[in-house]
């Protein structure tokens, strides 16, 4: 049961991941990366992580992609142009993007014992004492990355405005 | 029941397809979610392994990340907008002013 969950929304994640690289036209890629975040969130859910998956669905497919969405049709974005300019990633990006997942991939399988299993419920999703821990041990980070959003929100309005 | 090895090698498998994405696309919003792509994919480690240390720290670690990326999100795309008021083009290779 759990593994054709998770089999589901793993080939779901991937293929939509795939579809966003094979997509020509941005909103369609748009659309595939949100297809993954969903996939993402059903997957978060399987690991007991609840408040994540919430904030997957509301913060990253929504706002996030709204933003992008929004973008691309303020800018009228059209069908991307093929263009045959760089011949090492032509050649060498396919080979070297192997390499680089067959090393990423054997080391976290061999880093990681096969028989530690993730099944429903072994590790209820906790959402009060995420609550706790970010407004106790983690406050220092969370008001410094509240700094930081405003200065996102400072520089995104200085950079988009009209020039004087 | 799945090993916890399975969904970190989805994340690797994602993380490379955005890799691929950022290398490929031309279309300078399709490399900017390439990005979000592999973000996510390190999200889904983080959570992954929240669970196999039975730990609430990655999770609190995934929501800095969120926040982060929609920070990012907020000025990367206000950069694209400038770009292409002064390019009048979306794709990368017209961004060239840098190049040798």
């Amino acid at each position: 049961m759990y593994a054709a969950f998770f089999f589901i929304f793993a080939g779901a994640a991937v293929g939509f991941a795939i579809n966003l690289l094979i997509q020509r036209h941005p909103v369609y890629s748009a659309l595939s990366l949100i297809g993954v975040m969903a996939s993402l969130a059903s997957l978060y859910l399987m690991l007991g992580a609840e408040f994540i998956a919430a904030v997957q669905v509301i913060v990253y497919a929504g706002a996030v992609m709204v933003l992008f969405i929004f973008v691309i049709m303020l800018l009228n974005a059209g069908e991307e142009e093929r263009t045959q300019r760089s011949k090492l990633a032509r050649q060498a990006g396919a080979p070297l993007l192997l390499i680089l997942l067959s090393l990423v991939a054997t080391v976290l399988y061999k880093q990681f014992p096969r028989d530690s299993m993730v099944q429903f419920g072994d590790f209820p999703g906790q959402t009060a004492p995420i609550g706790r821990l970010l407004f106790r041990e983690f406050l220092l980070p969370f008001e410094v990355v509240s700094v930081l959003v405003l200065i996102a929100i400072v520089g995104a309005v200085v950079l988009a405005r009209k020039e004087p | 029941m799945v090993p916890i090895s399975y969904f970190l090698v989805l994340a690797a498998i994602l993380f490379v397809l955005g890799v691929a994405g950022f290398l490929f696309k031309r279309n300078i919003v399709t490399i900017f979610m390439s990005i979000e792509l592999m973000l996510n994919a390190v999200n889904l480690t983080f959570v992954a392994l929240s669970y196999h240390l039975r730990e609430l720290n990655g999770q609190i670690f995934v929501f800095f990340v969120m926040v982060v990326a929609a920070a990012e999100a907020a000025v990367g795309l206000a950069i694209i907008i400038t770009v292409f008021k002064h390019r009048e083009s979306l794709n990368v290779d017209n961004v060239d002013l840098m190049k040798l």
